[in-house]
């Protein structure tokens, strides 16, 4: 028996993984984020880690990163038991992380941003940071230009830096936070190549996605987070999109009744096979329900936006696709009417809106749901007092508020929107999905003539996500027109009838969803026009 | 460790944090009351205990506590909507010049007249003073912390120099102005006492304040534009106009709190008017949490230490200052205290091996 365990030992200590986590255990309050979690990377490997949000992906890969300290538990490099106090111990242990909050300085060059990086004491070598930035370039395969002022760069090429920088610390595993988040799939292609080349060169990669088919691509094995707790390690060879889904919420693939969610999970995760037909939108007598003609916003340089037209009609979703920041978040703005537009005209359902104030404009029937949902709501008041803000005047009674009718109509929109708090919790405490639940219901409430709608399931688990589409379906079949502006390609063409493409301000593109593809939207979101 | 923020508060933690900043002032502050040569337990009762158990005592609570509550309403009024008006003082200067014009002119008006004259010029003059900075805020952005403040002075000098100049005494040559006319006196409310009518007023405006605030569609506006100016601006509320309406409202009650107190007390305009009430009146707005209900008790509270100052002088021969250390003291554990029951600490493990 000793002799077998030694050559177990021995045996352990040769194949040991680059990295492994033992019994990971971390708990916020009541919350279990992480339920002993054992974990191993090997090195040349790219494992996947997926779940819905809240699953405990974050929070354990900020432990592994050591931004967080584990409860319980272990973290091996290379077999030998190493504490993680702060990153620096991440990255002497070999441990680079690229979130999708980038860390680079604006207005410094890329070179200067990866000193930045590996500053300590002594003098600073430009002539030699700059070709470790070239070597770490040509390392995984993308051209970087060292002396390029960041700000200038494109999101991908920001990725790109933030790569390069973990690289810097003679790193042996990098994590990928949602990389492919924030990227056009050109980008993503690139991504995947540098990836391959990483892992040929034996690095581990630990790769956190929503993306399904992503993951199947990428992927050497599939670790899936529920709860807290991995349900399920598995070579990702052969594995299809659609298992990895029911595994993610616990349902099993074959059981015939799980069909149903299965699908509706699938579609929310954003897995294109089955896309749904949209359901034929009448076509006699549709009128405009948001109609936007030569939109401009004067920006300092150049316009922000530029003569946008574009029309939603009654019954339709239309997407707004386009790389961050090429005037979608002005566009929004300048609807909502938080942002003055500088010419150009908005009517909805026929009513001149370009100028209104926000209650005028919500009285003429505009919905708005937008990507900055904690700025669309009073933190610290309470759900109630958040749900009628924009209707105080609905709910007089003489000079005074009635109290009693609030309660009522914000009981019947909790049941209805399925908002898991109290009436009096502060907003603030609510998660992500619960306070989506309640700009939705504040937004729907009313019956919205024509609905503008912001990234509406960023940073939301599948769940939530799923909700959402179906309250934004709901809506379009009830006749309402929706302006959905997202940078997730999937939901646009999984939601949309017709989707155009923004690119620097302007509309350079316009497909109906049917004939949309990945492809094509992705040339036009660059710019490309054809 | 480490300090974290709360994911939520129970009910219980914001009292709690008031207990302890109460034991707090009373532990800092027998330091000097120990130095001064008194025992700090009896000089906390003359502070606190001995100005309520009396009726003459009581009274000059109430007297003490009256500009308090007119200020504190106008500080809290003011800070809710997120307009940092700290020019309560100077629009209580202003209230208190603007009330003396009726009273040193038309020195013969009987009272039904001359009162509800004399007590809307003070509003007026509070609301003018308060009108310069609410206007550069609205137009040009100016920063209205600087605004209101840097006006303070200027109020004083204006008293000042109007007291040295045409409203001199025409009797004694000080600078202090004339007796105003009697029909400009408010009237006593309880016999024995100079507990005056501006005790009434103030009280009703808390008790409207209150309603307004926790009743009406405008009092959940003005939360909102003040926690969160860009959420309420989101939701349709005008938050540009709220404070600039809210700016003036506060000058007018500032205002009223110098007319009430030139009516009520003095009975003519003397430079050392306020004492300082403006800027104690961001005090008792900030104990009591900008609300009405917070505001009446925090002005009874420093009313009855003030009170209690003077007795204890008398008593125990401390400096009448002491009161003002007690009760800063007990501002800045309250506030100390209040803002830190949003965290909580952390003890970081150590790491086992």
């Amino acid at each position: 028996m000793p002799a077998i365990a030694l050559e177990a030992t021995s045996a352990d200590v040769a194949s040991a993984p680059l990295a492994e986590l033992v019994g990971i255990r971390k708990t916020f309050g009541a919350l279990v984020a992480n339920d002993s979690i054992d974990l191993a990377v090997q090195s040349g490997e790219v494992h996947a880690l997926l779940g819905e949000n809240g699953a405990g992906k974050s929070t354990l890969t900020r432990i592994l990163y050591g931004l967080s300290q584990a409860d319980s538990g272990e973290i091996r490099i290379q077999g030998r038991s190493t504490p993680m106090s702060s990153p620096a111990d991440a990255m002497a242990a070999g441990i680079g992380m690229v979130t999708q909050e980038f860390s680079l300085v604006g207005t410094m060059t890329v070179t200067e941003n990866l000193m930045l990086a590996g500053v300590g004491l002594g003098r600073i070598d430009r002539m030699a940071a700059r070709a470790r930035v070239l070597d770490a370039a040509a390392r995984i395969g993308v051209a970087i230009d060292p002396d390029a002022v960041v700000e200038t760069l494109s999101v991908g090429e920001r990725q790109r830096v933030e790569i390069v920088k973990a690289l810097f610390h003679d790193c042996r595993l990098l994590i990928l936070d949602e990389p492919t988040a924030v990227l056009v799939p050109q980008d993503v292609e690139l991504l995947f190549a540098s990836i391959r080349r990483l892992t040929a060169d034996g690095m581990g990669v630990i790769f956190i996605s929503h993306k399904l088919h992503e993951v199947v691509e990428i992927a050497d094995r599939v670790s899936i987070l529920r709860r807290g707790r991995i349900v399920a390690s598995v070579p990702a060879r052969g594995l299809q999109p659609r298992q990895i889904a029911a595994m993610m919420v616990g349902a099993d693939a074959a059981s015939p009744g799980d069909d149903t969610q299965a699908a509706a999970l699938a579609t929310a995760i954003g897995l294109d096979a089955h896309v749904p037909a949209p359901p034929a939108a009448v076509s006699t007598g549709r009128g405009a329900a948001l109609e936007i003609r030569d939109l401009t916003l004067a920006g300092a340089s150049r316009p922000l936006l530029d003569r946008i037209s574009l029309s939603v009609h009654t019954g339709e979703i239309v997407g707004v696709a386009g790389v961050s920041g090429n005037g979608q978040t002005e566009l929004v703005r300048v609807l909502c009417g938080t942002t003055p537009a500088t010419s150009g005209t908005v009517h909805v359902g026929g009513a001149d809106i370009t100028t209104a104030e926000v209650p005028a404009r919500i009285a003429a029937g505009l919905g708005r749901l937008t990507e900055d949902r904690r700025g669309s709501v009073v933190l610290n008041l309470s759900v109630e007092q958040n749900l009628v803000l924009e209707d105080l005047d609905r709910f007089r009674n003489g000079p005074f508020i009635s109290r009693r009718r609030i309660s009522a109509h914000v009981r019947e929109l909790m049941e209805r929107f399925d908002i898991r708090a109290s009436a009096s919790d502060p907003i603030r405490s609510l998660s992500g999905g619960n306070m989506q639940k309640v700009l939705l219901a504040r937004a729907l409430s009313r019956n919205p003539t024509a609905l503008v709608v912001s990234q509406p399931t960023r940073g939301l688990d599948v769940g939530a996500c799923d909700y959402v589409y179906s309250q934004l379906r709901g809506l379009r079949d009830n006749g309402a027109g929706v302006l959905l502006v997202s940078e997730d390609l999937d939901e646009l063409l999984e939601l949309c009838d017709r989707i155009v493409v923004v690119y620097s301000g302007r509309i350079i593109g316009e497909l109906s969803a049917a004939e949309a593809s990945r492809e094509e939207l992705g040339l036009l979101m660059t710019g490309h026009t054809a | 460790m480490k300090v974290l923020l709360r994911a939520s508060e129970s009910r219980w933690l914001a009292p709690a944090a008031v207990l302890a900043a109460v034991l707090l002032t009373l532990l800092l502050t027998a330091v000097p009351i120990r130095l001064a040569g008194a025992n700090p337990a009896a000089a906390f009762e003359r502070y606190l205990v001995t100005p309520l158990t009396t009726f003459g005592s009581l009274g000059e609570v109430l007297l003490t506590a009256t500009p308090l509550l007119f200020t504190g309403l106008a500080v809290a009024i003011a800070f809710r909507v997120g307009y940092f008006n700290i020019g309560a003082e100077g629009q209580f200067l202003a209230g208190t010049i603007a009330a003396s014009i009726p009273a040193l002119y038309l020195p013969d008006l009987p009272a039904p007249i001359a009162l509800p004259l004399a007590l809307a010029a003070g509003a007026v003059g509070g609301t003018a003073w308060a009108f310069l900075p609410a206007w550069l805020k609205r137009h040009a952005g100016i920063d209205e912390v600087v605004t209101t403040l840097l006006l303070n002075p200027v109020a004083l000098l204006l008293v000042q120099g109007l007291l040295n100049g045409p409203w001199r005494n025409s009797a004694t040559g000080f600078p202090d102005s004339d007796r105003f006319g009697a029909g400009y006196d408010l009237p006593r409310l309880i016999e024995g006492s100079r507990v005056h009518a501006g005790l009434l007023l103030a009280v009703l405006l808390v008790a409207v304040t209150w309603i307004v605030m926790s009743a009406t569609p405008l009092g959940l506006r003005l939360r909102a534009a003040g926690q969160s100016p860009s959420a309420a601006r989101f939701s349709g509320i005008r938050v540009t106009s709220l404070q600039w309406r809210c700016a003036l409202v506060s000058g007018a009650v500032a205002g009223l709190g110098g007319a009430s107190q030139v009516l009520g007390v003095q009975h003519q305009l003397t430079a050392s008017v306020s004492n300082g009430y403006g800027y104690t009146g961001i005090v008792v707005a900030t104990l009591g949490a900008l609300a009405a209900g917070g505001v009446l008790l925090a002005a009874l509270l420093l009313g009855t230490i003030s009170v209690g100052a003077q007795n204890a002088s008398i008593v125990l021969q401390l400096p009448t200052q002491m009161g003002a250390i007690v009760s800063s003291t007990l501002l800045l554990a309250a506030v100390g205290f209040l803002a830190a029951r949003r965290y909580r600490l952390a003890l970081r493990r150590r790491r086992v091996r």
